[in-house]
């Protein structure tokens, strides 16, 4: 559809997408030439391609459709049988109907080039052309779900949301992707209470235009294991309950212990709001617990620095040498990890490792699996401390879970020295990162939801340091640490680990239902929108401890979001100035408290163990369970 | 008629010794490092001079593309590719070249090589040619131990590497850029130009891509002059061709002829004739499948070489002449073609790759007289739809068959029509 006509050029239609302009070019796009060309194409497009437009997901966003509509006939002069050819199985989430395969080979050059697995190609030639895995297999790719979106016909669809619903019958709500720390700007699309799919949306700064299988197939998690009342545990045995009752319950239980005995952790997907009002209704009861990381992580986050992707992602593209430590990318931040792999593929760029070896999709020098290679490079005794050496632009990424670790804290500052000596800290450039994987860390450690004064954290907390213990959508934590005597408050919106042990249940919002704020791993403060309503009797997370604060005398103060947002922005300038991100220089910044010489050599590991199910949403959806069963056996065989 | 003493290859047929040795006795590699110490732009010259036209069968001049390739190397290597992918129907020169006279092409190599600054050549061979892969080595070996090719080849002080390359048996992959892509390993695809492949070409470096004839004939025109060359043949046709006669006549060979030899000459005076005499003639094909076909009327006085044949809206393509006689169907054989063409197209540009399944499959219904008058003219108006519509020359070659039948033999097709009527889906109740 590009054919255009250019003078002094051969009198025949030219490629204008593959054309380089030249001085003096005199394009003409709307010609006789032109339009008969176009016209041609198009019918070769359509002529054996199926017209099986009322079955086909596509309907109603399909490119060819569209294209049909503005440049082809009204009617086929084809009268042969057209091609058909088997539909294969590419596993659990891409459903491929290559009968109706264009043949564009878009989707083998994003799996080629962007998703660096080559696992698609042409077979065969000429119109026995096929698109396909050759042997067939379900494709390993996290990022396979954007083949759907790059598919310019209905010959890959989204295999869960299969007819399920045409495109114009969608509301569509743009917002934040929390399964991850990058927060990728995703749309939502919903139907009536439902939310049926969701898609990215470009941000070049962040996801580019691409989203992670889990981000995106997760969605029908969000109707199943849904907590959508309150529950009371009365012998032994949850039942449900009214909101009064429970409020009720709560005052009594948490007016009859002494506030240092009060206690409240933060799960992985909370929004900063609910947070600053769970940290401010603790404050007002007088307890000074509160963790926003319950995988236990104690280090030094003092400064925003500390912990922060303080490259930014977009700065990737601008870095010459990656030290990655303790992290796998490609599961924690799929995205993330295509954009290190673009920058490589542009050149110049070297990957180190210190950590378990696996698989990024881009060549990465094994520095090491302990914490030993650390020292080596600290004292330039590792081969790779000459790359870093020489490097202009050199970056460290550093896993979150690291910093989970009983070293947690000398990790965190020895990776800070390696940044020093290494100049990534300087007035241009800041390349000491830190990926998180959980959307609501930094937000919370922003608001400083960590342990005050004396206060006690996540391990202490959790082996009998409180009574009573305030569980907001926490659920990756110990939970067979807690005490049998501890009263367990579960605020939350799925019915995963930390709800079976609760004693309370509030029911709250998934990020689908709710208007949040969150703040991803480089710092960027990103709104997510309400897109359905909450089901059943759960409410937005904020307005329930709110509503317990007034209940049991505490009344925060404000009633509507805007306000707790002016709240927000006035304690936390961080949160005043929308689209205000901007990248810090990496000078004068003391180095974080930690003692380095307490790292112990223990490998360091990635922290999950798979990609596809890592919080509550994921570990409810059934799509993400056949991605278990398909990609990664030994857990599925484990599940059982 | 072309005298002996001006032809070129004097052991087409294979009689004499194609070793080092029987080529040497024949003139080749004779004062090669006198040759290459003329210098790069007098060799470019005297083939610009010779008019030497390329001969894989667009006749673009050889002098002329030499020279686009860039004077001083950039840094990047340059790469001379010898095309041996000799895949057109119908013809089988460069096959006779390579297993007959090697040695002529691989002087040649070095020669053309060296006329654009390329320090290594590759010949790209389709994989079908085992056996002539097979001698072709041979050849090389030997040129190698004589101190021919290598480190300062024959004496030249230039150091030239030559090497075979097999191909996988895939027409397209004749096509030049296609031929790169092959030859870098990739899936033989045709690519866009610009930029060209004296720009841009194999690896990303500036390379040209000749014909296995157009080098063969270098060395001779060097050593004999270009006025030689280019008193042979016609103005801006020039030379000498190797003319592939295959079909209905009684002696099928391969001949090295002047450009412009009379079409009928060839057949009669070196093809025995046209089986049961010229009267018998129907169609000839001039160049290689992809030329449109002549009836006997244009053949009676039609002249071999680029511009004549240009002029009655066919081509001299590679010179393979496909005759056929009374008893052939016409139709029939170009259908033959077009279930060819529908094989060999590589999928890349919509056009072609749907196109040629939809002529095939509308010949076939020709063929067996189930075509209406207005399918005729539909297949003829598609194939406009195909020509030019594509990144490579594929396009026209899949076209210009069905275009040509239509233009020579019109009568004979719209004679196959029938009152057929393509069976209409019947409209049944929604289920």
């Amino acid at each position: 559809m590009c054919l255009v006509e250019i003078e002094k050029m051969p009198p025949r239609p030219q490629v204008a997408c593959g054309m380089p302009v030249s001085d003096g070019m005199v394009v003409h796009t709307d010609t006789e030439m032109v339009r008969k060309g176009r016209r041609g194409v198009m019918e070769f497009l359509l002529i054996n391609h199926p017209l099986d437009c009322p079955i086909c997901d596509q309907g109603g966003e399909c490119d060819l459709q569209d294209e049909a509509v503005s440049y082809g006939r009204d009617y086929s002069r084809y009268d042969e049988a057209k091609r058909a050819v088997a539909q294969p199985d590419w596993g659990p989430l891409v459903k491929a109907t290559m009968t109706r395969c264009i043949h564009c080979t878009r989707c083998v050059r994003f799996t080629a080039e962007v998703a660096g697995v080559a696992e698609l190609g042409a077979t065969f030639r000429g119109e026995s052309t096929q698109i396909g895995t050759y042997v067939q297999k379900a494709l390993s790719s996290e990022l396979s779900g954007n083949i759907i979106d790059l598919c310019p016909v209905g010959a890959l669809t989204s295999k869960p949301y299969a007819f399920t619903a045409r495109p114009w019958e969608l509301r569509k709500t743009d917002s934040i992707d929390v399964l991850d720390a990058v927060g990728a700007n995703i749309r939502v699309d919903a139907r009536g209470a439902e939310v049926l799919r969701i898609l990215p949306r470009i941000n070049d700064e962040v996801n580019e235009e691409w989203l992670g299988d889990k981000s995106r197939f997760s969605v029908d998690g969000l109707k199943r294991r849904r907590l959508d009342r309150p529950w009371l545990r009365e012998n032994g045995k949850l039942r449900p309950a009214s909101w009064d009752e429970v409020f009720e319950v709560i005052t009594a239980r948490m007016k009859s212990v002494a506030p240092g005995r009060l206690g409240a952790i933060a799960g992985d997907q909370c929004d900063v709001e609910s947070l600053l009002a769970l940290k401010q209704f603790f404050t007002a009861l007088g307890s000074p617990n509160i963790d926003c990381r319950q995988d236990g992580a104690v280090f030094d986050s003092s400064c925003r620095s500390f912990y922060l992707f303080n490259s930014t992602i977009a700065g990737i593209d601008e870095a010459d040498a990656l030290l990655i430590i303790g992290s796998n990318p490609r599961h924690e931040a799929p995205v993330l990890n295509a954009r290190i792999r673009k920058r490589w593929l542009a050149g110049g760029f070297t990957a180190g490792l210190i950590g378990m070896p696996n698989q990024l999709t881009y060549p990465v020098e094994q520095v090491g699996a302990g914490s030993g290679a650390i020292k080596a490079l600290l004292e330039g005794t590792a081969p790779f401390a000459n790359i870093l050496a020489a490097a202009k632009k050199p970056v460290i990424i550093l896993g979150a879970g690291m910093l989970a670790r009983p070293d947690g804290a000398a990790i965190h500052s020895a990776a800070w020295q390696l940044a020093l000596k290494y100049n990534m800290l300087n007035a241009e450039w800041h390349g000491f990162n830190v990926l998180h994987h959980a959307a609501a860390r930094v937000g919370a450690l922003d608001i400083g939801f960590v342990p005050g004064e004396a206060g006690k954290a996540t391990v202490q907390m959790l082996s009998g340091g409180v009574d009573v213990l305030w569980l907001q959508a926490a659920d990756e934590l110990d939970i067979a640490a807690i005490g049998k005597e501890t009263f367990v408050i579960y605020q939350g919106h799925h019915g995963d680990a930390g709800a079976a042990r609760a004693d309370v249940i509030l029911p709250g919002c998934a990020y689908t239902e709710k208007d949040g704020t969150y703040v991803n791993t480089e710092g960027r403060v990103q709104y997510s929108a309400m897109a359905v309503k909450p089901p059943g009797d759960a409410r937005e997370d904020w307005r329930i401890i709110r509503a317990l604060s007034a209940y049991m005398g505490y009344a925060l103060p404000y009633d509507t979001l805007s306000e707790l947002r002016a709240h927000l922005a006035v304690l936390y300038p961080i949160f005043s100035v929308e689209n205000g991100f901007h990248r810090f220089a990496g000078t004068s910044i003391t180095a974080p408290a930690g003692d380095m010489t307490a790292m112990d050599d223990a490998p360091l590991t990635a922290v999950f163990p798979n990609y596809y199910q890592t919080d509550s949403i994921s570990r409810a959806s059934p799509t993400m369970a056949a991605c278990i069963a398909a990609h990664v056996p030994a857990a599925a065989e484990a599940a059982e | 008629m072309l005298n002996d003493s001006d032809r070129i290859y004097k052991n087409l047929y294979g009689q004499l010794d194609w070793r080092l040795q029987g080529a040497r006795a024949r003139g080749d590699w004779d004062g090669t490092a006198a040759i290459l110490a003329r210098g790069r732009d007098a060799i470019i010259e005297e083939v610009k001079a010779s008019g030497m036209r390329g001969r894989g069968g667009a006749g673009f001049p050889t002098g002329m593309k030499w020279s686009f390739m860039p004077k001083e190397s950039d840094g990047r290597p340059h790469y001379l590719v010898v095309n041996a992918d000799e895949s057109e129907p119908g013809t089988c020169k460069d096959r006779d070249i390579m297993r007959h006279e090697p040695q002529k092409l691989i002087e040649g190599s070095l020669i053309a090589g060296f006329a654009m600054g390329a320090h290594t050549g590759f010949i790209y061979i389709r994989g079908e040619y085992y056996n002539e892969a097979q001698r072709l080595q041979l050849a090389i070996d030997e040129a190698y131990a004589a101190g021919l090719l290598g480190k300062n080849a024959s004496g030249s002080g230039w150091d030239f590497d030559l090497i075979l390359h097999r191909g996988a048996g895939a027409y397209i992959c004749g096509e030049e850029s296609a031929l790169l892509e092959s030859l870098e390993g990739k899936k033989g695809m045709p690519r866009m130009k610009p930029p060209f492949p004296a720009a841009m070409g194999l690896y990303g470096c500036p390379t040209t891509v000749n014909n296995v004839e157009t080098i063969a004939g270098v060395p001779t025109i060097l050593r004999r002059g270009a006025a030689w060359f280019s008193a042979l043949g016609r103005p801006k046709n020039s030379g000498t061709k190797i003319f592939c006669i295959s079909g209905h006549v009684n002696n099928p060979c391969n001949v090295e002829e002047e450009m412009g030899v009379p079409l009928k000459d060839l057949i009669e005076k070196h093809a025995g004739g046209v089986r049961g005499g010229w009267d018998n003639l129907q169609a000839i094909i001039p160049g290689g499948a992809s030329m449109p076909i002549l009836n006997k009327e244009m053949c009676d006085t039609q002249l071999m070489d680029f511009d004549s044949l240009a002029a009655v809206k066919s081509g001299m393509g590679s010179g393979a002449i496909i005759v056929m006689d009374k008893s052939t169907d016409v139709v029939k054989a170009i259908w033959r073609l077009s279930k060819f063409f529908k094989h060999e197209s590589c999928g890349q540009c919509t056009p072609c790759r749907e196109g040629t399944g939809w002529m095939m499959r509308m010949m076939d219904r020709v063929v067996q007289g189930k075509a209406a008058l207005a399918d005729i003219h539909l297949l003829e108006q598609m194939t406009t739809q195909v020509a030019g519509h594509t990144i490579c020359a594929f396009g026209e070659a899949a076209s210009w068959p069905i275009q040509g039948m239509m233009r020579a033999f019109r009568p004979q097709v719209e004679a196959r029509a029938t009152d057929y009527r393509p069976l209409q889906p019947v409209a049944q109740a929604a289920e």
